[in-house]
């Protein structure tokens, strides 16, 4: 039920786009063709989660101990850098297919705030390991809805006639407004 | 070229949120009130200005292929000072501002200017490089957090200037994007007329 609980939440209440601003950047950059959000997102599910779980393990096992807490946010982006370039790697020798699909994204992602964001958030929600895991993929899930139906509406939204001055980023960021409105609705199933 | 025209371009002409659209999470994210994003504009400005400045020292001394971590790490000091510094004085601002603070790491407006600027200019040249994108960011977000404020509950700066409550909507996560939207659009216009 408590897990059951943090997967509504993260997917639906506090989605990662809509609700905490988090990761616009790849939600406004990758989301004119639906395939290639598709691409981001699995990207996404996969560096979340092993990010998390990595950058968990090293706070309570090495910066905790130490008292060195503070060197959090540098430790951090040191291991999500390291640790995409080293996906890629592995990703390129072990499965050229997947390697090839996800390729493009991998250094995207090490800029991506949700990645950090997450590994961040779960540290201050003080939740266990198992915890920390399945909220990460659960948000990155939420990423992945979010930014799949959006890039639905703008393959729908190129074909429609928009004002001439709302053409391009204002019309996108309009329609993230009404999407975010539209999750709101969600509010309120979940403390 | 010469100091006030790189530090007037980061203002208007290259405005990072509203012309480059880079750092839209921060701004759509602390813009609530116009306090915070007075808040996270001056503490994105320092982390701009100190990395740029290093970044400027120490351009000849990193290796090229490695010179996106090292950025990294430069930046991500100077977040950690903000950060305790921030914890320690306003206790109140730091605790709206959340995590969006660590998150300045990530900003690509700092990593962009680092990259595009500081790598490749002088020491002075640099600092008001990124005091200019940093005023910029801060004014950009500012100005959001007016408008929303103003909007959402008819004050601006906690100052109450309409009766009544407001239209909540727009301090609530759908009124960041609506509001940014329709800037964006006037700003663009804008700057068709200038050119």
């Amino acid at each position: 039920m408590e897990y059951l609980l943090i997967i509504i939440s993260a997917i639906l209440v506090n989605n990662i786009v809509l609700s905490r601003f988090l990761g616009i950047c790849p939600f406004l950059g990758v989301s004119n063709r639906l395939s290639s959000a598709i691409g981001m997102c699995a990207g996404v599910l996969f560096v979340m989660t092993l990010a998390t779980l990595v950058t968990y393990l090293i706070q309570h096992y090495i910066l905790l101990p130490l008292h060195i807490g503070f060197l959090q946010t540098i430790t951090y982006i040191l291991v999500i850098a390291a640790l995409v370039q080293m996906v890629e790697i592995i990703l390129k020798k072990v499965s050229p297919v997947l390697y090839q699909a996800l390729g493009v994204y991998l250094p995207l992602i090490t800029t991506n705030c949700t990645i950090l964001g997450v590994a961040i958030l779960v540290i201050q929600k003080e939740y266990n390991l198992l915890q920390s895991v399945v909220f990460a993929m659960a948000t990155a899930s939420g990423f992945a809805l979010a930014l799949i139906v959006f890039s639905g509406i703008r393959e729908q939204l190129e074909l429609v006639n928009v004002p001439r001055g709302m053409k391009g980023v204002p019309i996108a960021l309009l329609v993230a407004g009404l999407l975010s409105l539209a999750f709101m609705g969600f509010a309120g199933i979940v403390r | 070229m010469n100091h006030w025209k790189i530090f007037s371009r980061g203002f208007l002409k290259q405005n990072p949120v509203f012309i480059l659209l880079l750092g839209f999470c921060p701004t759509l994210g602390v813009s609530t009130s116009a306090m915070n994003g007075v808040g996270m504009g001056v503490a994105t400005t320092f982390v701009l200005v100190m990395s740029n400045g290093i970044i400027s020292l120490i351009k000849d001394l990193i290796p090229d292929k490695v010179r996106i971590p090292c950025f990294i790490v430069v930046i991500a000091s100077f977040v950690t000072v903000v950060d305790l510094s921030m914890a320690a004085y306003f206790p109140a601002l730091h605790a709206q501002l959340g995590l969006f603070i660590p998150l300045i790491v990530v900003n690509c407006i700092i990593l962009g200017r680092a990259e595009a600027f500081a790598s490749k200019n002088t020491l002075g040249s640099s600092l008001i490089d990124g005091l200019g994108m940093g005023l910029g960011f801060a004014f950009a977000v500012t100005l959001l957090g007016v408008l929303r404020e103003l909007l959402g509950s008819g004050s601006v700066f906690g100052l109450k200037l309409f009766p009544g409550d407001g239209i909540l909507i727009f301090i609530l996560s759908p009124g960041a994007f609506i509001v940014l939207s329709y800037l964006i659009a006037v700003v663009m216009k804008i700057n068709q007329k200038a050119s």
